[in-house]
C-alpha cells in the first residue's frame, strides 16, 4: 500500500516537473535568503512572468554547477571575485547591461568596474565590505586594526570568531603583515601564517552564524560582512563595525545571464528592472546590504539610510580595494596555509 | 544414484541465479546513481587541477603524492603531510567515540523497546524517529540552544542554585560528541531493535533457571542474537560519521577540519579537485578494508553459534 | 524490581530502563526548545520575545518554504520506498546461504555508498547527471529520487539483513514442504517475520533522505530546493523561526501519522 502510494506520487512528480519551460518564465539561481520576495512579486506582476528561485551557498558550488550545465537556470549572481572566471570560461552571455535604459542609474564607482569593464555582462546586485565587529561592552579600547583578531586585547581572548572565508582571512593576515592583495612574497606569507597559527588559540570559533552569536554574547568580536554588522547593531547598539586601517575589501554580487538561458528576454527585463532605484531599494531592505543604484537611498528604510556600516567614509575609501581571486599557484599556497591552520 | 548430485547442483545454480536476480535492482540503482559516476573521480585523481576548479586533462600523480607527502611551502622540503594525517586521525577518533556512545545509549533503548508489549513496540520505534523528521541543521541549532551559555541547561542549573556561573559547553569536544550521538542514535537503535525483537526471552529465562551467571547469559544467549544488529548499527554509525561536518562546525565552532571538510575544501575554495578525489578514494579504501575485516571477524563469531 | 515478587523477569533491566528514559528525554529536549521558539514573537531563534503565531503565518505565506517542505517529503517517501523495496530483495539474496562467488563483493558494493564522502558523490553525480540532463532534456525530480534511493539503500539494507540473519528458515522450509509457492511462502511466512526489519529499514532510509544536504545541493535543478538546501542557503544571513515553524508542522504530521497508525492497528487487533 505504502509502496503503491509512493510509486503513484513519484509518477505524478515526474510528470509535472519534467515539463519544458513555458513562455513567461524566469529561473533565478541566487545565494540563499538573498532575494526580496516583494520585489520578485512586483516583477512577476509587471511583466506576467513566473519566477522560480533556487539557492546556492557558495561561489564554488554555483560555478561547478553552471560549468557542467543542464541546470535550467537563466540568471545567477556570482561574486565579483569569481566573475572573470565565468566570463573567461564562456558561461555567461554579453547582454550589454551598460547600454540598458536603467544603466544610467548606476553609481559611478560601480558603473565601470575592473572585473567587468563597460558592464558588458553584469549588473550589480548587492555589495558591501568585509571588516571587523566588536562588542564595546566587552572591550572599550581603541579598535581600528585587524590586530583585534590576530593580537587581541585580554578582554577579547576566547571570545573571537573568524568567518571561515579563506580568501578574506588570508587577505587580512597578509595585510596585517604589510603585504598586498594576492601577495606571493614568501617572507610575508610565512609571517601571515605565523600570525594566524598564533592567533587561533584566542579564537573560540570559525563559523558563519555571527548575527545570532554576537547578539547573544557567545562572541565579542568577529570578522564579518557589513550588512551582518548592521543587523547586529540594530539588535544590540553596543556592537560596532570598523574598517581596519591596514586595508579592507569591497565585495559585490553581480547579476549575469547564463549562456544556456532559455528565457533571454525575461532575463534582460529583470536586469533592467533591478537597476530602478525603487526596486534596488527593495532588494537592499530585504537583505540589509547596499546596492549600486543611485537614488535608491530615498526608498530605503530609515535605519539603513545613513548606516555607518553601509556608507564607507571618504577617508577610508583610499585603503579599500576590490576583492579578487589570485592566480592558481598563489591560491594553492593559500590553501596549504589554510589547511595547516585548521589541522 | 548419479542423478541426485546433478539435481543438487542444478538447484544450487538456480538458487544462485535467483539470488543475483533479486539483488539486481539494488545493485543497478547504486551503480547508476552512486558508485558508477565515481569512476569519474578515480580518473580525476590522476589529472592536473584546473586553474579555477575542475581539472585539466593532463596526466599527473601529484594528487596521490600529496595525500601523504607535502612539499613545504617555505623551504621546499618533502615531508609527511602531517596536516592530512592529523585530520584523518581526529575524524577516526571522533567516529570511534560516537560509535561507542551510540551503543551505550542505543542498546538499552532498543532493549527497552523490544521488551514492550507487541502492540506498542512500533509506537516506541516511531518515537525514536520522530525527532528526525526535522532536518539535521535545525536539530543541531536546537541542541545549541540547550547547551549554550545562556541556554536551557545552564539556566536551570543556575536557577536551582547548583552553579553560579554558566558552564562553557558549547564549542567543546564534548558538545561535538553529544551532537554526533544525537544525529546517529537511530542508526544504532533501529538495527539493534530489528534483531533484538527476535530474541525469545523464554530462552533467557530458561538460561537463568539453569543457574547460568548473568555474564554467561549475555555472552551465550543474548549476544549471538543481537550481534548482527550491533554490527549493522556500528557500520551505519561509524562510516557516515567519518564524513560528518554539521556537528563539528556548529557545536564545535569549526576551528578544526574533519575529513569531510578537508575534502570539501579541495572541491571548493581550495580548487584542487584531483587532490580531493585522491583523498576521498584513500578514505574509501581504508574504510573498505576495515569494513571487510570487521564483517569477516563478526561473521565468524556469529557462525560459531550457528 | 525484578526480585520483589520473586517473579523474575529478565525483560526488566532497571539500568536499561533508566538509560532508555534518559535517551528519550535527551532526544526530545532540543525538539521541545525548537517547537517553543517556533512560537517566538521576535525574529531570533534564541532570544524569547513573547508568544506569537507570526512565524507560522510567515511560513504559510512563503510559497518557497511550502514547496521545499512538500518536495522534501515526497522525495523521502519515494526514495525511502524504492530503497527499502530493493534492499529487502537484496538482503534476501545475500543472507542465509552458503558462500557463493561474488557474495562478499555484492555485500561490499551495496554498502559502498556509505563510504563515499557526500561531497564526492555530489560532484560525481553533478558531472554525470548534467550530461544526461542535456542529452535527454529531462530535468525533473527523477535524478534526486535516484540519487537519494542509492545512498538510502545501505541504510535500509543493513537492518533488514540483521533481522534476516537472526531468523532461522525452518518455517519457510516447512511452508515449502507444504507446497507453498515461493511467492506465497514469502508473502505469508517470510515477510511477516521480516517486517520489523523492513519497518526499521524504511524509517532509517526516510530520515536519511530527509536530512541530506550536500548531494541534493549538487544534483538539484532549477526550482528543486528541499528544506535542508533551502536552510543551508540561509545560514550565512541568519535563520529565522520560520524554519522552526515548518519543522513543528512536520513534527505534527509525524505525530499524527503515528497516532492514526496506532489507532488503526488497535482496531484491527480488536476486530481479530
Amino acid at each position: 500500500m505504502k509502496m503503491k502510494l509512493a510509486l503513484a506520487v513519484t509518477g505524478l512528480i515526474l510528470a509535472t516537473t519534467g515539463m519544458a519551460h513555458a513562455a513567461g518564465e524566469l529561473n533565478i539561481y541566487n545565494w540563499g535568503n538573498y532575494t526580496s520576495p516583494e520585489m520578485i512579486k512586483k516583477f512577476e506582476e509587471k511583466y506576467s512572468v513566473k519566477v522560480t528561485i533556487t539557492d546556492y551557498d557558495s561561489n564554488d558550488t554555483a560555478l561547478a554547477k553552471v560549468r557542467q550545465g543542464g541546470t535550467g537556470f537563466d540568471i545567477a549572481m556570482p561574486s565579483q571575485s569569481h566573475l572573470p572566471i565565468w566570463i573567461a570560461e564562456g558561461l555567461i552571455q554579453e547582454v550589454d547591461v551598460g547600454k540598458m535604459e536603467n544603466a544610467k542609474n548606476l553609481k559611478k564607482e560601480w558603473a565601470n568596474p575592473d572585473f567587468d569593464p563597460g558592464r558588458k555582462y553584469s549588473a550589480p546586485w548587492l555589495l558591501g565590505t568585509v571588516g571587523v565587529v566588536v562588542n564595546t561592552d566587552t572591550y572599550k579600547g581603541p579598535s581600528d586594526s585587524w590586530g583585534i583578531l590576530f593580537d587581541p586585547p585580554a578582554e577579547l581572548k576566547g571570545k573571537i570568531n573568524v568567518v571561515p572565508e579563506m580568501s578574506d582571512v588570508l587577505y587580512a593576515a597578509i595585510k596585517y603583515n604589510g603585504g598586498k592583495l594576492c601577495e606571493t612574497d614568501k617572507a610575508i606569507l610565512k609571517k601571515a601564517r605565523d600570525t594566524l597559527v598564533n592567533a587561533k588559540p584566542n579564537w573560540v570559533a570559525m563559523e558563519y552564524n555571527t548575527i545570532e552569536k554576537m547578539t547573544a554574547g557567545d562572541f565579542s568580536a568577529t570578522s564579518d560582512w557589513n550588512g551582518s554588522a548592521l543587523r547586529q547593531r540594530l539588535q544590540k547598539p553596543s556592537i560596532n563595525y570598523f574598517y581596519p586601517k591596514e586595508g579592507f575589501t569591497y565585495w559585490s554580487d553581480n547579476v549575469v545571464v547564463l549562456k544556456e538561458a532559455k528565457n533571454l528576454e525575461n532575463a534582460k527585463l529583470f536586469i533592467n528592472f533591478i537597476m530602478e532605484p525603487e526596486n534596488a531599494a527593495m532588494m537592499s531592505a530585504f537583505a540589509r546590504y547596499a546596492n549600486g543604484v543611485e537614488g535608491s537611498d530615498k526608498f530605503m528604510p530609515d535605519d539603513m539610510k545613513n548606516a555607518p556600516e553601509l556608507v564607507v567614509p571618504e577617508d577610508k575609501k583610499g585603503i579599500a580595494e576590490f576583492m579578487k581571486l589570485c592566480d592558481p599557484a598563489t591560491q594553492d599556497l593559500y590553501t596549504k596555509i589554510w589547511t595547516e591552520l585548521q589541522k | 544414484m548419479s542423478a541426485a548430485p546433478d539435481l543438487i547442483t542444478l538447484n544450487h545454480r538456480r538458487d544462485i541465479r535467483n539470488r543475483w536476480l533479486l539483488s539486481l535492482p539494488a545493485l543497478l540503482i547504486i551503480l547508476l546513481a552512486a558508485t558508477g559516476p565515481l569512476l569519474i573521480v578515480l580518473i580525476y585523481s590522476f589529472l592536473t587541477p584546473g586553474d579555477y576548479g575542475d581539472v585539466k586533462w593532463l596526466f599527473s600523480t601529484d594528487a596521490w603524492v600529496n595525500v601523504l607527502f607535502q612539499r613545504d611551502i617555505f623551504d621546499d622540503t618533502l615531508s609527511l603531510a602531517d596536516a592530512h594525517i592529523s585530520i584523518f586521525l581526529r575524524s577516526i577518533n571522533l567516529s570511534v567515540m560516537t560509535t561507542i556512545a551510540t551503543v551505550v545509549f542505543g542498546f538499552p533503548t532498543a532493549w527497552f523497546i523490544a521488551t514492550r508489549p507487541a502492540r506498542t513496540r512500533e509506537l516506541w520505534l516511531f518515537l525514536i524517529t520522530i525527532p528526525f523528521w526535522t532536518n539535521i541543521l535545525i536539530r543541531t541549532f536546537a541542541m545549541l540552544e540547550v547547551i549554550r551559555n545562556e541556554g536551557l541547561v545552564n539556566m536551570l542549573l543556575i536557577k536551582a542554585g547548583i552553579i553560579n556561573a554558566p558552564i562553557q559547553m558549547l564549542f567543546t569536544d564534548g558538545a561535538v560528541l553529544a551532537g554526533m550521538v544525537y544525529v546517529y542514535l537511530p542508526m544504532m537503535v533501529l538495527p539493534v531493535y530489528a534483531s533484538l525483537e527476535k530474541l525469545d526471552f523464554r530462552l533467557v529465562e530458561a538460561a537463568y533457571d539453569l543457574y547460568a551467571t548473568p555474564f554467561r547469559v549475555l555472552t551465550k544467549v543474548i549476544l549471538p542474537i543481537v550481534k548482527p544488529g550491533v554490527v549493522a548499527g556500528s557500520i551505519l554509525v561509524f562510516i557516515p560519521s567519518l564524513g560528518a561536518y554539521v556537528s563539528p562546525s556548529i557545536l564545535g565552532g569549526g576551528k578544526n577540519l574533519m575529513i569531510g571538510n578537508l575534502i570539501g575544501l579541495q572541491f571548493g575554495q581550495g580548487r584542487n579537485w584531483p587532490l580531493g578525489s585522491a583523498l576521498s578514494i584513500s578514505l574509501m579504501i581504508v574504510v573498505m578494508i576495515a569494513l571487510l575485516a570487521y564483517v569477516r571477524y563478526a561473521g565468524k563469531g556469529a557462525n560459531a553459534h550457528g | 524490581m525484578a526480585d520483589r515478587s520473586g517473579n523474575f523477569d529478565v525483560r526488566h533491566q532497571g539500568g536499561f530502563t533508566l538509560i532508555a528514559a534518559f535517551t528519550f528525554f535527551a532526544l526530545y529536549l532540543p525538539i521541545a526548545v525548537l517547537v517553543v521558539f517556533a512560537f517566538n514573537g521576535g525574529d531570533s531563534i534564541s532570544d524569547w520575545q513573547g508568544l506569537s503565531l507570526h512565524w507560522f503565518y510567515e511560513a504559510a505565506r512563503d510559497d518557497r518554504v511550502i514547496d521545499a517542505a512538500i518536495r522534501s517529503f515526497v522525495l523521502a517517501v519515494s526514495a525511502g520506498g524504492i530503497a527499502t523495496l530493493t534492499a529487502t530483495l537484496a538482503a534476501i539474496a545475500t543472507t542465509r546461504t552458503a558462500p557463493y562467488r561474488g557474495l562478499s563483493a555484492k555485500y561490499a558494493f551495496i554498502n559502498l555508498p556509505l563510504m563515499v564522502p557526500e561531497i564526492v558523490t555530489g560532484v560525481a553525480l553533478l558531472i554525470f547527471f548534467s550530461r544526461v540532463k542535456m542529452w535527454t532534456g529531462y530535468s525533473g525530480l527523477g535524478y534526486l529520487i535516484a540519487a537519494h534511493a542509492a545512498f538510502c539503500i545501505p541504510f535500509a539494507y543493513l537492518p533488514i539483513r540483521a533481522r534476516l540473519e537472526s531468523m532461522d528458515d525452518s518455517l519457510e522450509r516447512a511452508a515449502a514442504d507444504l507446497y507453498a509457492t515461493p511467492f506465497r511462502a514469502f508473502r505469508y511466512v517470510t515477510l511477516p517475520l521480516l517486517w520489523p526489519g523492513v519497518l526499521a529499514g524504511f524509517m532509517l532510509a526516510f530520515v536519511i533522505s530527509l536530512d541530506d544536504v550536500v548531494i541534493t545541493e549538487f544534483v538539484k535543478s532549477g526550482g528543486q530546493d528541499t528544506l535542508p538546501t533551502y536552510m543551508l542557503g540561509q545560514i550565512r544571513r541568519g535563520t529565522t523561526p520560520a524554519m522552526n515553524a515548518i519543522s513543528t508542522i512536520f513534527l505534527l504530521f509525524s505525530v499524527l501519522a503515528v497516532t492514526i497508525m496506532f489507532l488503526v492497528d488497535g482496531k484491527r487487533a480488536k476486530a481479530q
